[in-house]
Parts: C-alpha cells; sequence; structure tokens
C-alpha cells in the first residue's frame, strides 16, 4: 500500500540547540533524508502539544520534537518541561490510535549535527515503514466509530 | 489577503542553485503562492549583497511590499542582514522573514528534485509565517560598565589589563590563591625561551595594583542571573584565615609555620609547601591563605604558631565564607584547562616508573623557583640523567583519549629537549608523529634543536617500562617503539622519560557551563559563536570566551583572544545600551482566569500573580522569551512574540503546502 511513499516529517527546533546542530550538518554537508521540514522555536518547552496534533492533522507523518540535552537547556530547565509533555501526549496519541513511532523526542546539542542528520534519517526509515498517517479529515470524523482503533496505553 | 509579500531566493552562488532549481522555485512561488498574497518573486545569484538588498529595498518602495520573505542561508548568519535592508527601506525589519535552504536544504540533500520540492515547502512556510508577523521594536537595555572576568591566567590577566586600562571596572575572580596559571608554573617559553615569570610577573603586578581592577582570588562565582548588560553573580570568597586589610605579606607566618604538605597544585605534587602559603614567590595578591584541612590548631586546637609571630595580627581563625554579590554588564570566562592525566595510559608508566615524569613536572623541575632549584635531575633528587626521552601526543591524537590534536606539544616537547641538553648536555630522543611547527618562529625552533643533535624517532611509543630484555638495558626505561621511517621495532634505553601530556577541557567545565548559561562542545571547550568571525563570542549574549577555555592553544594565542574578548566588551560598554531581540511574552488579562499555572513555570520568576484581581501579568524585564508558559497557557491568554501560535501554525500549514493555489486543469 505504501509503494513510492516518501513521508513528511514536522521538526520542532530549539533555536539554541537542535536548530544550530541543523546548522552544522549543513555547514558540514553531512546528508540526511530531505522528507524533515523544520520549525524554529525559542525552547522546546515553547512546544504546544497542539502543535504536534494539527501537525498530524494536517498531513504530517510524523513528528519529531527536539532540545537541548537534559541540563543544557538555555532557559535552565524548560526541556525538562518539554518532555513531561511529550510523555503525556505519547499516551494521547496511543488513545488515538496513532502509533508511537510517530512522534518522537531526540535530544541534540548545537556540536551535534550529526547525531541529528542520523536521527531524522532513522526517524523518516521508521515512518516510512509505518505508511502513511492517514489521519482523517474534519469531515469524515464524523464518519468515526465511537471506538477507538487502538487502546492500549504504554507503561 | 491584504499583505504584498516579495519573495526572494537566493543562489548563493551554485551552494543553493548547484542542488536546488533557483529559478523554478521562484517561477513556482509567484505562480502557486500568489493568492497567499505573493507580489513578487523574484532570485538572485547573492541576495546578501548590497545589489541583492537593494533589490528588496527598491520593490518595498516602488510595489509597497508589506511583507518580506528571503529563501537563503540560516537565519543565525544573515537575518540581521535583510531586517537591515528593509528598516532601510522603511519596512518594519520584524515584517522579515529568512527562510534556509542552504543549510537545510542545498547543503544536505543529494537529489535535486526532493531537494527543490523541499525548498518549495521551507518556502512557502515562511510565507505563511509572515503574514502574521507584527511591526516591533527592539528592547533597550543599558549596559552596566563593570565587567567580570573569570579566571586570572594569562588570557585572563591581558583581558582585564585591556578593559581597566579603558576606564572602567573589572571584578577579576581566579579560584586559586594567586592569579598567573599555568603560565607562571613554566620555566621558559617557545620559540623565544623567554623566562615565562620575567614576562608574566610584572603583568600580574599591574593587575594588583591597577585601580580599576578588583582582584578576588581563593573565590568562585556560584550563581549568574540577569542577562546582557545587567547580570547580577553571585561570588563566594573562600576564607583565607588572614584579614588583607592587615597583611603586609612579610611572610612571617610561612617561616614561621612548623608543617609542610605536599604541594599538589602549584608545584605538581614535586615540592612542599607550609601549610599557611602563597603558593610561590612573586604571587598576586601578596597575601597568603592557611590550608585549613592541613592546619594543626584546626585539626588539633592547638599551635597558632603563626597568629603568634604575625606583627600585624592579621591572622583570623574565625573568618568565614563571604558572599558577593557584583553588578556587572558584560562577562569573560578565561578559567583554562587541565592537564591531561596520563596515569590513564598505564602501558606509559606514570606513578608507577619514577623517572616518567609529566610536562607540567617538568616544567617546575627546570624551573629555578622550583622544587630542584632547576637543576634537572631524576626522581631521586641528585642523579642528572644521560639520556631523557619526550614522547608526544600522550592523550591527543589518539582515539582512546582526545581525537584532537593539543596544538602545544610539539613546540613544548622541542622546548624541553633544547633545556635538557642545555642544562645537562644528555642525549634527547623525541618520540612524535607528527612535527607541527606553525606558528611565527616555530619552524625556525625546530630546524635549530634538529642541529643541536636532538634525535628525532618518528613512531607512537607503544610502551614505557623497566624490564631489562637485552644487554645494555638493566637499570634503565626501555621505550619500545615502531620507527616508521626505518620500518622497524627499536628499543632504546633512557634514564628519564618525560610525558607530553595535552591539553583536556577542566574537569567541572561542563558544570561552569551550566552557571554561566553557554555550550560546550562534545569535546568539552566552550563553543564559540562562530569557530572563524566570531571566536571569543557565545551564543548567550554578554558572555565571552577567551584563551584554552575555547581550545587548546598556546600563551601568545590565549594573550591574543584576552584583548580581542576585551576589545568587543569595550564596544558594548561605549555602546552604553543594547538592542535586544523583542521575543517576550505577554498576558491578555481579558481571557487570563488566575490558574496560576503558568507561575510555576517560570524559570526566571517573570510571571507576577496579582491577588487582588486574581490575574498573573509578565515582566518583560525578567521574561526571556523561552515561551513555555505560552505553550501551557489553558485558556490561551499568553501569547508570544516572534513564535506566536499564529506564526507557529501557519508556518506548518505552509510547510505542509495546504496553501497552494490550485492548478487549473
Amino acid at each position: 500500500m505504501t509503494e513510492g511513499f516518501e513521508p513528511v516529517i514536522i521538526g520542532f527546533t530549539c533555536n539554541w540547540c537542535s536548530y544550530r546542530a541543523a546548522d552544522l550538518a549543513g555547514t558540514a554537508r553531512v546528508k540526511y533524508a530531505p522528507n524533515v521540514r523544520l520549525i524554529r522555536l525559542m525552547c522546546s518547552g515553547r512546544l504546544d502539544p497542539t502543535f504536534v496534533l494539527k501537525a498530524l492533522a494536517s498531513g504530517a507523518d510524523g513528528v519529531m520534537i527536539t532540545g537541548c540535552h537534559p541540563g543544557e537547556c538555555h532557559y535552565l530547565e524548560q526541556n525538562y518541561k518539554a518532555m513531561r509533555r511529550y510523555h503525556l501526549l505519547k499516551r494521547m496519541l496511543a488513545q488515538m490510535g496513532v502509533e508511537p513511532g510517530r512522534v518522537k523526542l531526540v535530544w541534540a546539542s548545537a556540536a551535534e549535527g550529526v547525531r541529528l542528520a542520523g536521527e531524522i534519517t532513522k526517524m523518516v526509515e521508521e515512518v516510512r515503514a509505518l505508511g502513511p498517517l492517514n489521519w482523517p479529515t474534519a469531515g469524515a470524523a464524523a464518519a468515526l466509530p465511537n471506538k477507538p482503533a487502538a487502546l492500549e496505553v504504554p507503561a | 489577503m491584504t499583505e504584498k509579500i516579495g519573495v526572494y531566493v537566493c543562489h548563493c552562488g551554485s551552494n543553493i542553485a548547484g542542488m536546488v532549481d533557483v529559478e523554478g522555485v521562484a517561477k513556482w512561488a509567484a505562480e502557486r503562492l500568489a493568492h497567499r498574497g505573493v507580489v513578487i518573486a523574484r532570485d538572485y545569484k547573492f541576495m546578501c549583497s548590497s545589489l541583492g538588498q537593494e533589490l528588496i529595498e527598491k520593490d518595498i518602495k516602488e510595489l509597497g511590499l508589506t511583507r518580506v520573505v528571503v529563501a537563503a542561508c540560516s537565519p543565525h548568519l544573515h537575518e540581521q542582514t535583510f531586517r537591515t535592508a528593509c528598516a532601510r527601506a522603511g519596512l518594519n525589519p520584524y515584517l522579515c522573514e529568512l527562510v534556509s535552504i542552504r543549510e537545510q536544504v542545498s547543503w544536505v540533500h543529494t537529489d535535486k528534485v526532493a531537494a527543490t520540492a523541499k525548498a518549495k515547502a521551507v518556502l512557502s512556510g515562511g510565507v505563511e509565517r509572515v503574514t502574521h508577523h507584527v511591526p516591533l521594536e527592539p528592547l533597550r537595555v543599558p549596559i552596566h560598565p563593570a565587567t567580570l572576568i573569570v579566571g586570572g591566567g594569562i588570557a585572563g590577566i591581558q583581558a582585564a589589563l585591556e578593559i581597566a586600562d579603558s576606564g572602567t571596572r573589572v571584578y577579576l575572580v581566579e579560584r586559586e590563591p594567586s592569579i598567573g596559571g599555568h603560565m607562571a608554573q613554566f620555566d621558559k617559553t617557545f620559540p623565544t625561551l623567554d623566562c615565562s615569570a620575567c614576562i608574566l610577573t610584572p603583568k600580574m603586578v599591574s593587575v594588583g595594583n591597577h585601580p580599576n581592577i578588583t582582584l578576588m582570588t581563593y573565590a568562585e562565582v556560584t550563581k549568574v542571573d540577569g542577562f546582557v548588560g545587567n547580570f547580577e553573580v553571585t561570588v563566594i570568597q573562600k576564607p583565607r584565615y588572614v584579614k588583607v586589610d592587615l597583611c603586609t605579606g612579610c611572610g612571617v607566618c610561612e617561616e614561621k609555620c612548623p608543617k609542610k604538605v605536599d604541594d599538589d597544585i602549584f608545584e605538581v605534587g614535586m615540592g612542599k609547601r607550609k601549610v599557611i602559603y602563597r603558593p610561590f614567590a612573586q604571587a598576586v595578591p601578596k597575601y597568603p591563605v592557611l590550608d585549613r584541612e592541613n592546619c594543626t590548631y584546626f585539626i588539633k586546637g592547638t599551635c597558632k604558631a603563626c597568629e603568634k609571630f604575625c606583627p600585624t595580627d592579621a591572622i583570623d581563625f574565625e573568618q568565614k565564607e563571604e558572599t558577593i554579590t557584583l553588578q556587572v554588564g558584560n562577562i569573560i570566562l578565561a578559567t583554562g584547562f587541565d592537564l591531561f592525566n596520563a596515569r590513564r595510559i598505564p602501558q606509559y608508566g606514570l606513578g608507577r616508573l619514577p623517572n616518567v615524569f609529566t610536562s607540567l613536572e617538568f616544567e617546575r623541575l627546570c624551573n629555578a623557583a622550583g622544587p630542584t632549584n632547576g637543576n634537572v635531575v631524576m626522581r631521586d633528587g641528585t642523579t642528572v640523567p644521560k639520556s631523557v626521552g619526550i614522547i608526544h601526543c600522550v592523550g591527543s591524537r589518539d582515539e582512546n583519549y582526545h581525537a584532537y590534536c593539543s596544538s602545544i606539544c610539539c613546540m613544548q616537547s622541542l622546548k624541553f629537549a633544547h633545556l635538557v641538553r642545555e642544562r645537562t648536555g644528555a642525549e634527547v630522543y623525541n618520540f612524535y608523529i607528527d612535527i607541527r611547527a606553525p606558528g611565527k618562529g616555530y619552524e625556525e625552533f625546530y630546524h635549530r634543536l634538529l642541529e643541536e643533535g636532538v634525535h628525532f624517532v618518528r613512531g607512537k611509543v607503544a610502551e614505557v617500562s623497566d624490564f631489562a630484555r637485552l644487554p645494555g638495558e638493566e637499570g634503565h626505561l626501555i621505550v619500545q617503539v615502531e620507527d616508521t621511517l626505518i620500518g622497524k621495532q627499536r628499543r632504546i634505553p633512557l634514564d628519564m622519560v618525560i610525558l607530553s601530556a595535552g591539553l583536556e577541557p577542566r574537569h567541572d567545565a561542563k558544570q561552569v557551563a551550566k552557571v554561566f548559561g553557554i555550550s560546550c562542545s562534545a569535546d568539552g571547550w566552550y563553543i564559540e559563536k562562530h569557530p572563524k568571525l566570531d571566536p571569543v563570542a557565545t551564543m548567550t549574549e554578554g558572555i565571552y570566551i577567551a584563551g584554552a577555555v575555547q581550545g587548546p592553544k598556546d600563551i601568545p594565542a590565549s594573550v591574543a583572544q584576552g584583548a580581542a574578548a576585551a576589545a568587543r566588551v569595550m564596544g558594548r560598554i561605549q555602546q552604553k545600551e543594547i538592542a535586544l531581540e523583542p521575543v517576550r511574552a505577554s498576558i491578555d488579562e481579558t481571557r487570563c482566569s488566575g490558574c496560576r499555572i503558568c507561575n510555576a513555570l517560570c524559570p526566571f520568576n517573570a510571571i507576577l500573580y496579582h491577588a487582588d484581581t486574581a490575574l498573573s501579568e509578565v515582566n518583560p524585564a525578567l521574561c526571556q522569551g523561552c515561551g513555555t508558559c505560552v505553550a501551557a497557557c489553558p485558556a490561551g491568554a499568553i501569547s508570544g512574540t516572534v513564535f506566536s501560535d499564529d506564526q507557529v501554525l501557519s508556518q506548518m500549514e505552509g510547510l505542509l503546502l495546504r496553501n497552494l493555489q490550485p492548478v487549473e486543469a
């Protein structure tokens, strides 16, 4: 069903670390899959979980959230808040029937261009294996059965 | 759509155009994004050139553009350039958006079709986003004229003197009892063989006497609050147990103190010091420090010899740790390096074989003020070695330890070779991988050493042992090495071996980086803003780095960086105020329910709660614009400039290409 399927992934980056890691990957000409499109935030703490839901609802097949390593946040500790929201969001997505592999949290410091590029390529392949998300549009949602497809909550 | 958007796609020579169909992207934007407000889309060889910028300015004036999107390099490089161009043409600079199709597209992808498609998506994201931009004014904050310099090595000393000479206050904080750093431990400096102390101590004295420098030794910075221009720094002054206002530095206390202990810091374990001591004779400041852990009075409750003999009653056993708060506008970090611990390479025998020395140990050994008065002797303290081996790249250029080159070890080893020849006449063997002598006069120094009859063996030493196998090896250290120039294994018996250990970041570099809010590279060196064009600034405004804290460096380079950081700070002080990005959160009080969820989330305590009105309010002076509260507010009452919900979500719509004009069938 996924012949020739090219996933689209929205990546949220922190202005101080992962966006600069992306810049560094560029400067060093490190190659990665072209399926990711980045949005710059000031901090991973700015990430409103609804951004992720909106991305998935608007056609993205996966979302990568990136931020500074624990303890290295430019705003002291806001990446921990992003991490908490991420875990909560993962539970919610599971209840909605979205495979856990579609949303990922990656830490990347400003020096880790190679690491970020590797993580992006890895995630693109993982999402490619999952296939298109095909999230129902607003109109089709009304026709959904009451029971969600998956109810398991990760431990 | 009321906005008139101009789109400019940069070729960047072939940097972008080599992988992205730049003309195609511009044409596509003009057609498919016209209904989103794009009135003009151009491509140009170099948008950042003055001609490229003039193109934008002309269009703003002639076409009445209300928004500008430039698709070029990273905003961290040229955002300011294009904002300024817009401002010149009368458009608020924050109505311009720079999207990266170089770092994020052409440089990282290999498929031209996919790269062009991604460039279109990235551009479309910028077009959607810019529609939601609002005109902003930069925040202007005053710059406090005082500067904090952390670390009193040669880089910090140079920076302190430069700034103090320009007439503003400098606080120089040093962890050890005296300034001087590693340079104070050295005997000679390469390649000129200047006496290290002779060129350093006059500078140290100038620091000590300078009316604009407040010297705080035996002190550490524990906390930094605030932001560029207005830092509040907490310094812990450790107790010296000496009243510095009474002490004359006469040295009687040191003389009378009955107890000696190993000096592991300044003499790197090679010599002894008293319990109340100055680390070396030319220490600045001149006041001694009492080492509480080893003091007989603090251990047993009796002694107080220092107190009895002090002619000015300056000893104070009751002294307590003191917390000092400083207000400064800028900070320079010059905390230097640690020597690689060569015990981590057990086959080189440091600590096990007595006549294996580290480079710093050897520096003390040949220093006239050192434990042997400058006599190069073996560990027994009397025997003069007849043959000495110097191993280069110990812990450097080695994947098992540090992959980087420590940059100073070659020259340092050549210096050692010269000093050994000069002082003892011994045969000297240098075991090197490559000789790296790129500085001024360095190559010439290498040639001088070749002429002095020093042996050079090209190869990485496998082992230093005392296990004699062949005649003539008994009682010697044997260096096992492959001589790669003749392609043979060699065993060279020697009396003494010096390990030219590499440099590594301070053991607490990561914690210190956290205190100051800057980042370390994977190796642990502090990251500069730009490796070539901004080597002394950091990503954090108002915090600069100088010397070996940024990477291995010799004395001339450290001095240059100290002076460079000082120049940057002096420029800031001269400007008197700085324009900051107006990235701030604000609360719409008509929507705030007073739930206080945001209050606890703010790491800067910038959100105040007014109990009388049951509303929260953001203090813009404290807000740093991270946006965590914006994301958390359940009522959507908080919004952030530059990164509002509208901006992020519309950019996302654009990136997912949900905004295109349908192609007519």
